[in-house]
C-alpha cells in the first residue's frame, strides 16, 4: 500500500495527529505537520512511497510549523524543527514543502557518516553508476531529471551516499529539486512527469520539484557500482562533449563537493580512492538534453582487470 | 530495550551531547554487538565526529604549545585535560573549545602571542571586550582564522567578582606537569573535579548541564582508587571556598548518576549544604536543568528552572548592582547573536 491510497483530508489529519513515517532509501523519517501545502505535496510527490501505519524507530524526527510568535499570522513563517529544535531561520510560508526537502537533505549530510556525502546526482544503469558533482547552476539536476526521464535509475539527484566499509552507493531516491529556466525545460522535455507547483523568491530562486520514476522508489534498496564520475556543465550552443580527466584531479574536485571528507579521515580518503580508481572521469559540456543523453547511452563501463 | 526505548535514548542523548560516550561506554563494556542495527548505525555516526574531535585537539594542542613556546607552561582544562591525560570523561567527548589557564600577569603576554599565530579575539563589541577584561577570569574566547577552532584563556576558575575566591595561586601550585610534557600542566585530581563542580554549580552556562554531570561522576569514580582521594576532596573543596559547589556536585551525581560516595564524604560536605529552603529550591531547578535538553524530560517548569539558574549563574559571578546593569545591556542593548 502506497501514500496514494490515501486521500488528501485523511492525510493532512494523520500528518498533524500522529505524524507519517517516510521510508526514502535507507533512512526512515517521522514527520508531522499542519501545513497545508506540505501535505499536498507529500501527496503529489511521495505517492509512490509505502504507506507505513507504525514505526517504533525513525532516523529523524521533523516537524515543519509556524512559528510561535507574530509571524505565525504576519507574514507566515514556517521553520523546519529537528526533533523539536531548528536547525535554520525560517522561511516565508510558501516555501514549506521545499523547505522539507532541503531539511531531508540536510538531515542525512549532517548526520550520516557511515557514509562519504558528495554533492552529487548519482544515477544508474545496469548496476553502474554515473556520479554528477557540480556547483550549483552547473544543470546538474536538469541533466539528471532528463536522465531518469530516458531510463536511468535515480540514486539521488543531490546527495551521493558512499557506503565507507564496501564504496557501493546506497540510493536515497526523492523528488528532483528543480530551478528557474529547468523547471520549464523539463517540462516540454518529459510532458508526462510529474511536477510540483513553482514556487517562487526562495533563496534559489524559483523552484519546483519532480515526481521521481516509480522503478526507482521501488528498487531504492539496490546498491550501485561507481563506474564513471562526470562534472557536468551547461554551456549554450556547445555539441556535447565529454573530455578526460586525470583521477588525481578528479580526486581533488570530488573531495571538494564532500559534506565529510575530512570528518572521515583516512576512512574518507581510503573510500575515494576506491571509487574514483575504479572510475572513467570526464568533463562534460552541453547544450542539447538529447545529445546529453545519446552521450550518456553511449557510455560503458570499463572491465576490471581485477 | 526495545526499538521504541532506543529511538528515544538516542534523541535524549543526542540533544545532551552524550551520544557519542555512550557509544563509547558500550564498546569499552563489550556490549556494542548487542545493540539493534538501526541504533547502532547511529552511535557510529556520532562516534566517527567523536573519533575526528580527538585528532583535531591533538593538533591544537600542538599549535598552542608552539604558539606560546615562550610564555611558560599552560594548565590545560577540562575536556582538553581529560584527552591529553586520557582520564575517562575524555571517552565520546565532543568539544567546542580548548580551555587554558595562565597567570593572570602573563595574559598579554599570552594574548599577544596567540595573535602572532593566528587566533583574533571575538565579541567585538566594547561592553563585551570590557565585561571579560575587567571583570571576568577569562579573555574574551579567541577564534583561529584558518582553523575556526576557539580557544579560552583563563586566569582563574571565577572573576574576582564572584561571592566566593578559589586561589588561582593555589590551583597552581597543585597542579602537577602531563607525562611526556614540560610544558602542559593539569590540575590535581581534587582540584580537577572541583573546577568541573565550580563550572556546573557557578556559573550560569547550563547547555551541557547533564554532560558535566557526567564528567564530575566519571572523574569521581575514576580518582576513587587514589589513597585518601575523597577527604583530600572535602579538605581542598574548604580550602578554595567551594565546599557549596562540592555539596551540590556530589548530591545530585549521586541522585542522577547513582555515583558510589563514600556515606563519611557526605557528612563532611555538610558544611556545604545550604538551609533546608533554599536547598528545597536548588533541588527542584537542578534536577530539571539537568535533565536533556529534549521535550521528553521536560515539564511546564523546564524553561522557568533553566531561567532562574542563569540568573542566579550571574548572581554568584558579581554584586547585585553589577548583575542588574549587566542583564539589561544583555537583554536591550547588546547585538543579537545571529
Amino acid at each position: 500500500m502506497n501514500i496514494s491510497t490515501l486521500a488528501l483530508p485523511e492525510l493532512r489529519h494523520r500528518l498533524k495527529d500522529t505524524g507519517i513515517f517516510l521510508q526514502t532509501g535507507t533512512f526512515i523519517t517521522h514527520l508531522k505537520t499542519t501545513i497545508p501545502g506540505v501535505a499536498e505535496g507529500i501527496r503529489l510527490l511521495y505517492a509512490d512511497y509505502p504507506l507505513i501505519k507504525h514505526l517504533d524507530f525513525a532516523d529523524f524526527h521533523v516537524s515543519l510549523t509556524y512559528p510561535r510568535n507574530l509571524r505565525r499570522w504576519l507574514k507566515p513563517q514556517v521553520q523546519f524543527l529537528f526533533d523539536g529544535k531548528p536547525p535554520f531561520k525560517p522561511l516565508p510560508a510558501d516555501q514549506a514543502f521545499p523547505m522539507l526537502e532541503w531539511g531531508l537533505n540536510w538531515c542525512v549530510s549532517s548526520h550520516a557518516n557511515r557514509y562519504l556525502i558528495i554533492h552529487a546526482a548519482v544515477i544508474e544503469k545496469n548496476g553502474y553508476a554515473a556520479v554528477l558533482p557540480a556547483p550549483p547552476g552547473s544543470g546538474k539536476s536538469t541533466l539528471c531529471a532528463a536522465l531518469v526521464c530516458r531510463g536511468w535509475r535515480l540514486l539521488s539527484d543531490e546527495l551521493t551516499l558512499i557506503q565507507i566499509r564496501d564504496g557501493k552507493i546506497i540510493p536515497l531516491p526523492r523528488p528532483i529539486s528543480l530551478k528557474n529556466q529547468s523547471i520549464d525545460i523539463i517540462k516540454n522535455y518529459a510532458p508526462d512527469t510529474i511536477l510540483s507547483q513553482k514556487i517562487s523568491d526562495t533563496i534559489k530562486g524559483t523552484v519546483a520539484h519532480m515526481k521521481p520514476p516509480t522503478d526507482s522508489i521501488i528498487r531504492s534498496d539496490e546498491a550501485a557500482k561507481a563506474a564513471w564520475v562526470i562534472f557536468p556543465k551547461y554551456q549554450s550552443g556547445t555539441p556535447a562533449s565529454l573530455k578526460k580527466l586525470s583521477q588525481s584531479r578528479t580526486f581533488i574536485r570530488i573531495a571538494d563537493n564532500a559534506f565529510n571528507y575530512s570528518l572521515l579521515g583516512v576512512k574518507g580518503y581510503e573510500t575515494l580512492v576506491g571509487v574514483v580508481g575504479a572510475s572513467q572521469c570526464y568533463d562534460f559540456t552541453y547544450s542539447s538534453l538529447d545529445d546529453a543523453i545519446e552521450t550518456f547511452s553511449a557510455l560503458k563501463p570499463q572491465v576490471s582487470s581485477k | 530495550m526495545d526499538l521504541a526505548d532506543w529511538d528515544l535514548l538516542l534523541r535524549q542523548a543526542r540533544s545532551s551531547n552524550l551520544l557519542a560516550r555512550i557509544h563509547s561506554l558500550l564498546i569499552n563494556k563489550d556490549l556494542i554487538d548487542y545493540v539493534p542495527p538501526k541504533p547502532r548505525e547511529h552511535l557510529e555516526w556520532t562516534s566517527a565526529i567523536a573519533e575526528r574531535q580527538i585528532k583535531a585537539v591533538h593538533w591544537e594542542i600542538a599549535m598552542i604549545r608552539k604558539a606560546l613556546i615562550k610564555t611558560g607552561p599552560v594548565i590545560l582544562l577540562k575536556g582538553a585535560a581529560y584527552v591529553m591525560a586520557k582520564l575517562p570523561p575524555a571517552h565520546g567527548r565532543l568539544f567546542s573549545d580548548i580551555d587554558i589557564m595562565v597567570p593572570k600577569d602573563s595574559l598579554h603576554e599570552v594574548e599577544a602571542a596567540l595573535m602572532l599565530h593566528g587566533w583574533a579575539t571575538t565579541h567585538h563589541d566594547a561592553y563585551d571586550q570590557r565585561y571579560y577584561r575587567r571583570w571576568m577570569h577569562e579573555l574574551p574566547p579567541m577564534q583561529h582564522i584558518k582553523r575556526s577552532s576557539v580557544i579560552d584563556v583563563h586566569h582563574a576558575i571565577l572573576p574576582e567578582t564572584a561571592a566566593v575566591h578559589p586561589s588561582p595561586d593555589k590551583l597552581r601550585d597543585s597542579a602537577c606537569m602531563l607525562d611526556g610534557y614540560d610544558d602542559l600542566k593539569i590540575f590535581s585530581p581534587a582540584d580537577m573535579v572541583l573546577h568541573s563542580a565550580t563550572h556546573l554549580f557557578n556559573e550560569s552556562e547550563l547547555n551541557n548541564g547533564l554532560r558535566d554531570l557526567v564528567d564530575i561522576d566519571s572523574l569521581l569514580r575514576h580518582f576513587d582508587n587514589l589513597p585518601s582521594f575523597w577527604n583530600i576532596l572535602v579538605k581542598r573543596a574548604k580550602e578554595l571556598e567551594l565546599t557549596r559547589a562540592l555539596f551540590y556536585s556530589l548530591r545530585y551525581a549521586k541522585l542522577i548518576l547513582h555515583t558510589p560516595v563514600p556515606p563519611s564524604t557526605l557528612d563532611a560536605i555538610k558544611t556545604g549544604r545550604p538551609n533546608q529552603f533554599v536547598l528545597m529550591l536548588m533541588d527542584s531547578l537542578f534536577t530539571r536543568a539537568l535533565m536533556p535538553d529534549h521535550l521528553s524530560c521536560s515539564d511546564w517548569l523546564t524553561k522557568t528552572a533553566k531561567r532562574g539558574l542563569y540568573i542566579r549563574g550571574n548572581w554568584l559571578r558579581m554584586p547585585p548592582l553589577m548583575l542588574a546593569r549587566h542583564l539589561l545591556h544583555k537583554a536591550f542593548i547588546s547585538p543579537k547573536p545571529e
